[in-house]
C-alpha cells in the first residue's frame, strides 16, 4: 500500500498520468490476487493428492501458521532487517562505483580499452565462487557479506552502463554542442540523462543478482539474515519454516525490485514502462 | 501580435551569412586505407540563399555539411563564413549556434519536453531568461500550429511534429545558417509536404542561408534557389544549377513548365553519378 501511495505521489507530473497509473495498478492487483490464489489452490491440491516427491511439503496452511509463529519473534523482523541493510549498502556501493565506471568505459575508448581485458576476465567469474576469498580476505564475516554482495550486481551495472553509453546517438552530442553547450556539459547534460534507460536496467538486473548472492553468502557465512534463517530451518528439520523464509526471500526481492522500478519511473518521466 | 515571432527569428542576420567553399577536400584514413570524401569542392553561397545539395547517398555531403558546422575537420582547403575562416587544414571552429544543424533521424532529446528542447539553445548560451525563451517558445509554437505540445516529450507526438519542433529548437537561436541534414528522409510523402509547406513559411518569413541536403531531386527544385549536384564518392561539384521559381511557392509550382524542364534537365545529371555510385558498389540513392 505504501508502495502505492509513493507511486501515486511521485507521478504528480499530470492527472493524466497518475491516473493512468492508477488504472494500470487495480489491472496489475486483480490478475495478481488471481495468480497468487490460483498458485497457493493448486500447492494445496498436490500435497493433497499425495503426488509424488511434492507430497513432503506442508500445506500451506502449515506454511501459513509456521509465518504467524515467526511473524510474533522479534529474530524473524532482525532477519528481514539484516538482509535489506546489507542489500541496501552494497547495492548502494556498488552503484556508486559502477555508474560513473560504466560511464567513463563508455564514453573514453582508451580508458575501455584499458579496463575491458580485466573486466571481462573477472566478469563471469560467480559471485559465488568469491565467497571463499572473501571470508579469508575481510577481517569479519559481515564485511565479506558486504563484499560479495557489491560484486554480483558491479558488473551488470558497468557493462549495463557502458553499453547504454556507447549507444547514445551521436546526434545528440552534436546538437547539444551546435545549440551552444560547452564541451563540460556533454558528460551531465547529455551522457548522463541518455544513459539513464540503461542505468535502470543495470539497477534492475543487478538487484535481482544481488539478492542471488546475497542470500548464498548468509547461509555460508552469516550469523544472521534471511538467507541464515532460512538455512536454520534446514538444520532443524523444520520443513515449514524454510518455506516462509523463501517466500520471506521472496517478497523482499519483489519489494526492492519495485523500489528500483519506482525510482526509475521517476527519473525518467519521458519513458514510463507499466 | 503583441509579440511577433518573425523578430525573434530573423532580421538581426540580414547581409550575414555568406559561406565560401574554397577547394576543401576531405581524406578519411580509418585503418591506414585512405579513403577520399570530398575532392577540390568548391562552392559558393550567397547570405539568406537556399541551396539544396543532392547526390548519391554516402558521396560526402555530409562531410562537407559537417565541416561547415564544426563537426569534422577537413585535410586542404578552407572554409569562409563572412569572410572569417572557419575551418581550414590546421583551424576548426568549435561548433556554435550560428550555425545550427538539424539532423537526419532527429536528435531533440527523448529526456526533455518539447519546450524544454525548445529553449535549451537560448538558455545555455545565456542569450535569454527562461521565462523570455519559453514566451517565445510559445508563439513560435503557436505560429506553425502546434500550441498545446509544449509538455509532451519527443516520444509522445509524430515524427513530423518531432521534426518541426527540432527546427523550432534551431531558428530559435536566429542563427545565421540553417544546416539541414536530410532532414525529412524517414518521412512519408504526406508528411514530407507538410513539412515542405512549413521550412518555406519560416523561410519567407526571415530568410537566412540554408543548405539543404538531400536525395530527392524534386524537394531540392521545390525549396531551393540553387541546387548543386555532387558526384558520386569522392564529392565534386557536378552542376550548380539556380532555380529561378518565384517566392512564396506553392505546390502548383511542381506542375509548372519550368519546374518540369529544370527537373528534365537535372536528372539526367543526377542519374549518371547515381548510377556510378551503383556500379562502384555504393548504395543507390532513390
Amino acid at each position: 500500500m505504501s508502495v502505492n501511495a509513493l507511486k501515486l505521489r511521485g507521478s504528480n507530473v499530470g492527472g493524466k498520468i497518475s491516473s493512468y497509473v492508477r488504472g494500470a495498478l487495480s489491472v496489475k492487483t486483480l490478475e495478481g490476487i488471481v495468480s497468487l490464489v490460483a498458485f497457493v489452490a493448486l500447492w494445496q491440491a498436490a500435497v493433497s493428492l499425495r503426488i509424488p516427491y511434492i507430497s513432503n511439503l506442508p500445506f500451506p496452511g502449515q506454511v501459513w501458521n509456521s509465518l504467524g509463529e515467526a511473524a510474533g519473534t522479534s529474530g524473524y523482523w532482525l532477519s528481514w532487517v539484516a538482509s535489506l541493510k546489507r542489500i541496501l549498502i552494497s547495492f548502494i556501493i556498488a552503484q556508486v562505483v559502477g555508474v560513473p565506471l560504466g560511464l567513463f568505459m563508455g564514453m573514453s575508448k582508451p580508458f575501455r580499452q584499458l579496463i575491458f581485458p580485466v573486466f571481462e576476465i573477472v566478469r563471469p567469474i560467480p559471485p559465488i565462487a568469491w565467497i571463499p576469498l572473501a571470508i579469508l580476505f575481510w577481517p569479519t564475516e559481515e564485511l565479506s557479506i558486504y563484499a560479495l554482495t557489491f560484486i554480483g550486481p558491479f558488473f551488470v551495472i558497468v557493462l549495463n552502463v557502458m553499453q547504454g553509453v556507447a549507444s547514445i546517438d551521436q546526434s545528440f552530442k552534436r546538437a547539444a554542442l551546435s545549440l551552444g553547450a560547452k564541451p563540460s556539459d556533454i558528460f551531465w547534460k547529455i551522457m548522463l540523462p541518455g544513459a539513464l534507460p540503461s542505468i535502470l536496467t543495470g539497477m534492475t538486473v543487478g538487484i535481482g543478482v544481488a539478492w542471488n548472492v546475497l542470500i548464498a553468502a548468509e547461509m555460508i557465512a552469516g550469523r544472521n539474515g534471511l538467507g541464515r534463517m532460512t538455512w536454520e530451518a534446514y538444520t532443524n528439520g523444520n520443513i515449514p519454516l524454510i518455506i516462509v523464509g523463501m517466500i520471506s526471500i521472496g517478497v523482499a526481492g519483489y519489494l526492492c525490485s519495485s523500489l528500483v522500478r519506482l525510482i526509475g519511473e521517476n527519473c525518467m518521466p519521458w519513458q514510463r514502462r507499466f | 501580435m503583441a509579440h511577433k515571432p518573425a523578430n525573434v527569428t530573423g532580421e538581426a542576420n540580414l547581409g550575414r551569412g555568406n559561406i565560401s567553399i574554397e577547394r576543401v577536400s576531405k581524406i578519411y584514413e580509418p585503418f591506414g586505407a585512405r579513403v577520399s570524401a570530398v575532392d577540390n569542392c568548391s562552392l559558393s553561397i550567397d547570405a539568406g540563399q537556399f541551396v539544396a545539395i543532392v547526390g548519391p547517398s554516402g558521396c560526402g555531403k555530409t562531410t562537407l555539411l559537417n565541416a561547415i558546422a564544426g563537426f569534422d575537420t577537413i585535410t586542404s582547403g578552407a572554409i569562409l563564413l563572412d569572410g572569417e575562416v572557419i575551418s581550414a587544414q590546421r583551424k576548426q571552429i568549435r561548433p556554435g549556434p550560428d550555425r545550427v544543424v538539424v539532423f537526419q533521424n532527429g536528435a531533440l532529446f527523448p529526456w526533455k519536453t518539447m519546450m524544454a528542447n525548445i529553449v535549451y539553445g537560448p538558455i545555455k548560451q545565456k542569450k535569454m531568461a527562461r521565462r523570455e525563451a519559453e514566451k517565445i517558445a510559445i508563439a513560435l509554437l503557436k505560429k506553425v500550429g502546434l500550441e498545446g505540445i509544449q509538455d509532451k516529450y519527443p516520444g509522445e507526438v509524430s515524427s513530423g511534429m518531432q521534426r518541426r519542433v527540432e527546427i523550432l529548437r534551431a531558428l530559435i537561436n536566429q542563427p545565421t545558417v540553417m544546416l539541414l541534414d536530410e532532414p525529412f528522409r524517414a518521412l512519408d510523402a504526406v508528411a514530407k509536404s507538410v513539412m515542405h509547406r512549413f521550412l518555406l513559411d519560416l523561410f519567407d518569413d526571415s530568410p537566412r542561408t540554408t543548405i539543404f541536403i538531400t536525395h530527392d531531386l524534386e524537394e531540392a527544385i521545390f525549396l531551393a534557389d540553387k541546387v548543386i549536384v555532387m558526384t558520386t564518392r569522392p564529392a565534386r561539384v557536378k552542376v550548380v544549377h539556380e532555380i529561378e521559381l518565384p517566392r512564396p511557392r506553392t505546390r502548383a509550382i511542381i506542375g509548372s513548365e519550368h519546374f518540369m524542364r529544370t527537373k528534365r534537365s537535372l536528372l539526367d545529371v543526377v542519374h549518371e553519378e547515381a548510377l556510378k555510385a551503383f556500379q562502384s558498389g555504393e548504395r543507390e540513392m532513390a
